[in-house]
């Protein structure tokens, strides 16, 4: 498996740790209340298809990435700087 | 006061030469990562070059020469080498000193590419990885920075603690190829 880091460009799977669901970036406001705060901490959904997750490209440039991957055929579809999005949506 | 005597990394194992291939020790001197304050990029870049006279380095690349050096050293992260860096480059860049955290070799001669690919899953080829290139990996493992300093010749880096490993795993590599390569009196398997 290659997955393309947006700073290195392609690379082994080896160098990179991945982390889980991508929304961990969609943190719930301190107040947002406990339904929100559960689902953010513990509900996931196990989607065959196209899934956005966090990758850290760990043995490499350091930069943790939301990558695109489909579950069903592994297509690498696209990734993006995490720090990228984040300050997009700011 | 007491006197301390600065130990190298590799406590006598190098060089060392195997084949046609010869593993040296870098010694780069002074040591510094860089990394930009937030929104300090651009202001950094400009002020590095203004100090040190070489280009900040953009991802994988690097500027200077042997003995003033910049090395892309991963996201948001410069390595200068050699040099101490210019005290004012602190308004724009958090500096953290990093002279005694690695161990540093240099790897050259006919067939170095070969000896790599054994050891690190980059693409080494010649239309990929060129001289000047540089990149954050794996050597044996280990978390590395590698990079070509020449047509045949490669820098390659480790935390220090990991410079033993990094010259064994190395001089293994190196045999393989000389074995290979059917000219190597001491290759491992030749022992017939
Ligand atoms: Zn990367």
């Amino acid at each position: 498996m290659r997955i393309t880091c947006p700073i290195c460009g392609e690379r082994d799977r080896r160098e990179f740790h991945y982390q889980g669901a991508a929304v961990a970036l969609d943190r719930p406001a301190p107040d947002a209340g406990a339904e929100s705060w559960d689902d953010y901490l513990h509900n996931r959904e196990n989607p065959a298809g196209p899934t956005r997750e966090l990758w850290h490209h760990e043995a490499g440039c350091g930069a943790w990435l939301v990558v695109t991957r489909d579950t069903v055929t592994h297509e690498m579809q696209g990734s993006e700087l995490a720090s990228a999005l984040q300050e997009a949506d700011s | 006061m007491i006197e301390l005597t600065a130990r190298s990394p590799f406590n006598g194992t190098l060089p060392l030469s195997v084949g046609a291939l010869n593993l040296s020790q870098v010694d780069a001197g002074q040591m510094t990562a860089l990394s930009p304050r937030k929104g300090q990029g651009k202001a950094l870049a400009s002020a590095f070059k203004q100090a040190h006279g070489i280009a900040w380095p953009g991802p994988g690349r690097i500027s200077g020469r042997e003995g003033c050096r910049a090395l892309w050293f991963g996201h948001s992260h410069v390595l200068l080498m050699g040099p101490v860096p210019d005290a004012t480059l602190c308004q724009h860049a958090a500096m953290v000193d990093q002279s005694d955290a690695w161990g540093v070799v240099r790897i050259e001669g006919a067939g170095v590419r070969d000896a790599l690919a054994r050891l690190t899953p980059l693409d080494l080829r010649e239309t990929q990885f060129k001289r000047g290139h540089t990149a954050r990996s794996e050597i044996a493992d280990m978390p590395a920075s590698v990079t070509r300093i020449g047509a045949q010749s490669y820098q390659v880096m480790v935390f220090r603690a990991m410079a033993g490993t990094l010259v064994e795993e190395i001089e293994v590599a190196m045999r393989g190829v000389a074995a290979r390569a059917g000219g190597c009196d001491h290759a491992i398997g030749n022992h017939d």
